[in-house]
């Protein structure tokens, strides 16, 4: 089916989140939607899945003005949506997690159909090759898999437009891949797809057409042959943009952080890394890649004394903290950029200045004898927010209402006002528009090149190859390979990352 | 907004639930007023004079009983005989005396909520702070001075108080018990002991069988602020304000308030940067039964001058939904406990004048709570932030971000 959207316009208090936004997909057609977050993506879409009604303009299905008062109707009118955070019950099996809400029913009772529903599922697995196994648990299935069942669910409705929003953000190299074949798949099918994205590489690999989306207006509809990234980017922030992260040669020194065989395991007492040894030197910068969740984020927990190690060394600067405090840690210069900041790095019911004093407040100026002396706060605020351009109304706003940019600004800010010797970042930049990532790396490569040891953790090709001087590849709590210099492509880390090293 | 404004924009919900509270009152007054009902069919003006009536006269009474009456005062500023003075000055002296065991468990319950730890054992930590007072107080009474007297007993108050938040703070911070599961035993515990110490000779009132304790007045008492007959107001009142300003600037002033509160909002940041969660739970607990059990040795030694099971009458736990109504700030705390200490004494009186049952009080003191609880409702009901839309909010900070 041909989707159109023409001149959608909506409005919240005090911010036009869409502009007269006009888009629109052929029947078979695959179209990128590209926007930085807070571009106005993720309103458009919950227009057009019927979660938000729009002040004006209006949504054509084959020609057809249709409005959506609510979710089922959309649904109902053939408009799949995959979201980034999946809807699925953990504890149902795939058929009747593909099913719910939609059930065939059978009996004087109104029985769940479940061999009805089945047959449908494998069909449906069958025709598109998702590969899914019907009567696997949600639960024991790997994220890519669940990716594919929120795609089964949406096909079950007989969905003829189908929304992806965001979806590799959790897979594989390898994975995305996959994905871009089902989606291609899909498409020729006669399935009309949009698939929503910030990163530059996907939407030129499987879009046939893109359009570009800022501060809530479309910057610009492209071909894919006819679009670079330099072009995308420049439509996405409206200036140019260096993708690339400028920076000199390493200069390794001292060994600064070393890790010996190290084991931890996470909070269900599984081991989560298996014998990681690593040594990171001041002036380089270490960027360890991995899919999420092979031991990462129990690593770096573990390195800045969050997490107790089950056996092996961590040595920081020739001091041994295999069990020290996460203060120890800190007072012994080294930086944390937590993996998810607004768990970890950030009280979103404080303010901004109370924020930038989270692991400094215990020390002068910021206190005195126990009591707070709260001009050093301000003034150490307001030269925190002018340095690392905090883009907050003012320092006594609450973090929580800052933008993902500003919160991360907010977090490096704080950890880089000290003295730091080791930097240990965990995902810096997930879901940071392209302009504060620029700034984040740039940051990053001036800690290096002041002296310090930095280790950053990332589960993005792109950033990985990008900032790292050198790169470990972590897999199943193990690192299965450290690549160097002109070793390091995308292809060989790509295949580390998924496996292929073994 | 100019800097009146958004001191007060905090208040603006309680409020309006006050308002709208005491306007939902109104109706049950008269829904329950039976003889003027019967009269709508044959006289409908005649029933809506009568109704607007049978509510002024109510609330008027309960003015009158919380804060005093204009012809008393009139008289005793014509004639200011002691007497005459201590009518005048009696309901607004005992709507403080009432708001007084509310302030301390308001920021006792504050201070432990501020920190992310629910202390719901206020009630028990008051009383056997009452307890430990007037148990140390006796002890001490041939061996002391007067003055001295009441040192003691207001620092066994405050211990005892405070061990009796230690405990289930330790039991969290060690074993992981959920506080509200061990501070609602622990009030179970503190009222047997109570009941137990109670039946020693050591304690009891001579030639009494009733579980009371001797009468401390005859040894200690909390000096009075105004010297006039059967006026009760005495000085832990101006504690209490002072208790406010104090965990005012403990929470926001000092290192230790910090780590409260960061723990409070966010435990897993308080972690992150170093500080220790246990520590903080253990300090929360202490310093909020502290501030409960300071309260009970006032209430003990300044307002009742004995110790009996129902020292409280549910103070511990009226200040919880005291502290919900003052968002846990202390200047709020002082506001709403002068507000339901008005209700109870004012109440009192409308009863007495009216026959209205002083129920209706502690109906008017659920409505503000629940108002406040659901403030989308007040919000609805007075029609502002109209452009508020549900699940609109976090696409609008989103797009605020570009």
């Amino acid at each position: 089916m041909r989707l159109e959207l023409k001149d959608i316009t909506k409005r919240f208090p005090g911010v036009l989140a869409n502009d007269r936004i006009s888009i629109s997909a052929d029947r078979g057609e695959v179209l990128g939607l590209l926007g930085e977050n807070g571009a106005g993506k993720s309103t458009l879409m919950n227009i057009l899945s019927g979660l938000y009604k729009p002040d004006s303009g209006e949504i054509l299905i084959d020609g057809t003005p249709r409005a959506f008062t609510d979710p089922r109707q959309a649904i109902d009118a053939g408009i799949g949506m995959v979201h980034q955070h999946f809807q699925l019950v953990p504890v149902f099996d795939v058929v009747e997690a593909v099913a719910l809400g939609a059930e065939s029913v059978s009996g004087p009772v109104g029985t769940f159909d479940r061999k009805t529903a089945r047959a449908r599922v494998v069909e449906l697995s069958q025709q598109y090759n998702l590969n899914v196994n019907p009567d696997a648990k949600i639960e024991d299935l790997p994220v890519g898999v669940r990716q594919r069942v929120e795609i089964l669910k949406a096909l079950y409705r007989k969905s003829d437009i189908l929304v992806l929003d965001e979806p590799s953000a959790v897979l594989t190299p390898f994975e995305t891949e996959e994905l871009f074949g089902i989606i291609r798949g899909l498409a020729e099918a006669g399935t009309t797809v949009i698939f929503i994205t910030h990163k530059l590489n996907e939407v030129l690999e499987v879009a046939d057409r893109i359009t570009v989306l800022r501060r809530g207006r479309v910057a610009g509809t492209v071909e894919p042959r006819d679009a670079t990234r330099e072009i995308l980017a420049n439509l996405m922030v409206g200036r140019d943009v260096e993708l690339k992260v400028v920076k000199g040669p390493a200069t390794p020194g001292d060994v600064m952080l070393t890790i010996t065989d190290l084991h931890v395991r996470d909070d269900r007492e599984h081991m989560a890394v298996k014998g990681v040894s690593l040594d990171v030197r001041a002036g380089e910068i270490v960027a360890l890649a991995g899919v999420q969740g092979n031991g990462q984020t129990e690593l770096v927990e573990a390195i800045v004394g969050l997490r107790s190690a089950d056996s092996g060394e961590i040595v920081i600067d020739g001091h041994t903290t295999t069990s020290a405090s996460p203060r120890h840690v800190s007072d012994l210069g080294v930086a944390h950029v937590p993996e998810d900041r607004m768990r970890d790095g950030l009280i979103g019911a404080m303010t901004v200045a109370e924020n930038f004093i989270l692991d400094t407040y215990h020390r002068e100026p910021y206190s005195k004898r126990g009591s707070l002396n709260a001009k050093a706060i301000a003034e150490g605020a307001e030269l925190a927010v002018k340095d690392y351009d905090v883009r907050t109304p003012s320092i006594e706003t609450y973090a929580g209402s800052l933008s993902g940019g500003n919160q991360q600004k907010v977090v490096v800010a704080r950890e880089f006002s000290r003295p730091v010797k080791l930097v240990v970042a965990a995902q810096p930049t997930r879901g940071l528009d392209v302009g504060s990532i620029e700034y984040i790396h740039k940051r990053m490569v001036e800690q290096r090149d002041a002296g310090a040891a930095v280790l950053i953790v990332s589960t993005e090709l792109d950033e990985v190859l990008a900032v790292g001087d050198r790169v470990a590849i972590m897999l199943g709590g193990k690192i299965v390979g450290i690549l160097e210099g002109p070793d390091a492509t995308y292809e060989k880390v790509g295949m580390l990352m998924g496996g292929a090293g073994e | 907004m100019t800097r009146i404004g958004s001191t007060l924009k905090p208040a603006l919900i309680p409020i309006l639930a006050v308002i709208t509270a005491f306007i939902v009152g109104s109706i049950f007054i008269l829904i329950t007023d039976f003889e003027n009902l019967a009269k709508l069919g044959t006289d409908p003006a005649g029933a809506l004079a009568g109704a607007v009536g049978t509510i002024g006269n109510a609330y008027y009474a309960m003015l009158v009983g919380a804060l005093g009456d204009p012809a008393r005062i009139a008289a005793a500023l014509a004639d200011p005989t002691p007497k005459a003075l201590a009518s005048a000055v009696r309901p607004i002296t005992e709507t403080l005396v009432s708001a007084t065991p509310l302030i301390f468990c308001g920021l006792a319950v504050a201070i432990s909520f501020r920190s992310g730890v629910f202390n719901i054992g206020v009630e028990g930590q008051f009383v056997l702070g009452a307890f430990g007072a007037a148990v140390a107080a006796i002890a001490v009474k041939d061996l002391l001075p007067a003055p001295l007297i009441l040192l003691v007993g207001a620092l066994f108050g405050v211990l005892t108080g405070a061990l009796w938040g230690f405990i289930p703070g330790l039991l969290k911070a060690k074993t992981g018990a959920h506080e509200v599961i061990t501070t609602i035993m622990l009030n179970y515990v503190a009222a047997e002991i109570i009941v137990f110490g109670l039946r020693s000779e050591f304690l009891r009132q001579e030639g009494s069988g009733q579980p009371i304790s001797k009468n401390l007045a005859a040894f200690v008492r909390m000096p009075q602020i105004l010297e006039l007959p059967a006026i009760r107001l005495h000085w832990g009142f101006v504690v209490a304000l002072l208790m406010a300003v104090v965990v005012s600037w403990f929470l926001f002033k000092t290192t230790k308030g910090y780590e409260l509160r960061a723990a409070g909002f966010n435990l897993h940041a308080a972690r992150y940067a170093g500080m220790s969660a246990s520590g903080s739970i253990i300090l929360a607990m202490t310093l909020s039964g502290a501030l409960a059990g300071l309260g009970g040795s006032m209430e003990v030694m300044g307002t009742v001058s004995q110790m009996s099971g129902n020292i409280s009458s549910g103070y511990g736990f009226n200040a919880i939904a005291l502290a919900l109504l003052a968002g846990n700030r202390p200047a709020g705390i002082v506001a709403a406990a002068l507000l339901f200490g008005a209700l109870r004494t004012g109440g009192a009186l409308m009863q007495v004048k009216t026959g209205i049952p002083l129920d209706l009080l502690f109906f008017i003191q659920a409505l503000v709570i629940m108002f406040v609880a659901a403030p989308g409702l007040v919000r609805v009901l007075y029609r502002f932030d109209r452009t508020r839309m549900p699940g609109g909010d976090k696409t609008a900070t989103e797009g605020g971000a570009a």
